[in-house]
């Protein structure tokens, strides 16, 4: 059942991604005081950890608050398809009421996962904007109309490929993988 | 790693949960621990589901946070109690449940002076069953509240000695502790009159000690129990007077500890008797911190139960 991987980026593409992804955040938000970094469980919150570690060697500066957001009691499949995931920790001990908020995940893919994240953010308070950072953009089957401000890679797949993020700090290895015939990439 | 869904669809009690149950129970409530801690407390996971509560038996704590769990997860909630019912005409427990099933709901949260009123119901109805009390039986969702309480405090359940103590027989609260703690490997003794002490309890993996001072010395924590007056037909102990003498927990009795311990206790409480109110309103009490986790804990019950009704 399992396709043969294609590697989409290498440990050194990857970084030199990441690395691209600060300096957009930089250039749009100079000053960080008012800015909310916030990663999605459970890639995203690993990749929100890395983008604030790789900023403060860049530029020294880091946004002056930095959040893990889980999603799963806002899924809009519970009780569906008969999955629970198991809820991991939100930690965000700061109101994003008037902040710029950038959420964080490692694949955008239908949408949904970004809905609820939207969702359950307004219960930390009404932010000035959210952006939205995304590793991977599966731009095909998109379920809702939401987009990416900063993306590291653009990725056109039919519906039955499939696109793994590993990180050093889950998956010991530092890789995007995509499993399918069919690829096109754009970068 | 603990696997993510409940092996059963109801809870009747902690007799049916075993320790993969019991551990995802408590993850699953440390996070809406943080959700109700929020400026907004409320998620959505619930919306769709309709909850029916059920009380045949008196009840403050249990019923407002059940309320309270269903409402934060955007359930539709409806009140049901004895008082002022159709009961008093003399209608069934199983007609008046089935009636209110009739309306389209999901799940029943009931309490019931019957022991074995909430399995009885998980046989003959569809709507999935939460025992909230079955008199003398089970109380599970105290049980996990309170096993959630004890991690939070103490940073662990395993091998922690706790000490429960009063009227173990006539106690639900009792019954599904002692099976909820020896689960996760805590070290449970019962301390208490021999009267209201069952004869067979050791057989559950705990033990007696009938002396107050070597029980205090001895424990971590010490859950007291209240004295179920109400369910007495007998005269167990001669007066609370003398009850409170040897089994109440007072402020004198705990400073002579060379340790601190931590004091719990499930409400309503009689002070004076099996506690003094200066050991409970102190800050080696956890009695408020059990009510505010209770919430938590019925919402990741509920939450998980919810995701089980097809099973």
């Amino acid at each position: 059942m399992k396709k043969k991987a294609n590697v989409l980026f290498d440990a050194e593409q990857l970084h030199r991604t990441i690395d691209r992804l600060c300096y957009q955040i930089i250039e749009r938000h100079e000053d960080f005081s008012n800015t909310c970094l916030i990663g999605i469980q459970s890639k995203g919150a690993v990749l929100s950890d890395r983008i604030q570690r790789r900023l403060m060697e860049l530029n020294k500066k880091v946004p002056a608050f930095h959040g893990k957001l889980d999603i799963t009691f806002f899924r809009d499949d519970f009780r569906k398809d008969n999955k629970i995931l198991q809820a991991q920790e939100t930690e965000i001990d700061f109101l994003i009421e008037d902040r710029r908020v950038i959420l964080v995940d490692d694949v955008l893919y239908t949408g949904r996962t970004i809905q609820a994240g939207l969702q359950a953010l307004s219960n930390f308070g009404r932010p000035a904007s959210v952006e939205l950072l995304v590793l991977i953009d599966r731009r095909f089957n998109r379920h809702l109309p939401i987009q990416a401000n900063y993306t590291g890679l653009k990725v056109d797949a039919i519906h039955e490929a499939y696109v793994k993020v590993e990180l050093k700090e889950v998956d010991g290895s530092d890789r995007v993988l995509f499993y399918d015939a069919e690829l096109i990439v754009n970068d | 790693m603990t696997k993510d869904r409940l092996s059963t669809r109801n809870l009747i009690g902690i007799k049916d949960l075993d320790l993969n149950d019991i551990n995802l129970i408590l993850n699953t409530a440390q996070q809406f621990k943080e959700v109700i801690n929020r400026p907004i407390k409320k998620v959505p996971s619930l919306r769709d589901v309709t909850i029916a509560n059920m009380f045949f038996e008196n009840s403050t704590r249990t019923k407002l946070s059940f309320e309270l769990a269903e409402k934060r997860l955007s359930a539709d909630v409806v009140n049901f109690s004895s008082s002022g019912s159709s009961v008093s005409k003399g209608e069934t427990l199983l007609d008046t449940v089935q009636n209110i099933l009739a309306m389209k709901v999901d799940m029943i949260v009931v309490r019931h002076s019957a022991v074995g009123a909430a399995h009885f119901l998980s046989q003959k109805v569809k709507a999935q069953i939460i025992n909230a009390g079955d008199g003398t039986h089970e109380h599970p969702t105290q049980a996990l509240l309170d096993a959630f309480s004890i991690k939070e405090a103490l940073g662990k359940v395993k091998g922690v000695r706790i000490a429960i103590i009063g009227d173990i027989l006539h106690s639900r609260v009792a019954l599904s502790n002692i099976l909820c703690l020896v689960k996760l490997g805590a070290k449970v003794k019962l301390c208490g009159p021999p009267t209201l002490i069952p004869r067979h309890i050791t057989s559950l993996g705990v033990e007696v000690d009938y002396s107050l001072d070597s029980i205090l010395n001895w424990c971590d924590v010490a859950n007291v129990l209240r004295i179920q007056t109400e369910r007495m037909q007998l005269q167990y102990f001669p007066s609370a007077n003398e009850y409170s003498e040897f089994f109440g927990i007072t402020r004198e009795k705990l400073d002579a500890l060379n340790k601190q311990i931590v004091l719990m206790h499930p409400g309503p409480i009689n002070r004076g008797v099996e506690l003094s109110s200066d050991a409970a309103d102190s800050p080696q009490s956890i009695i408020l911190d059990q009510v505010e986790n209770g919430v938590a804990v019925r919402m990741a019950i509920l939450y998980l139960l919810a995701n089980q009704a097809n099973a």
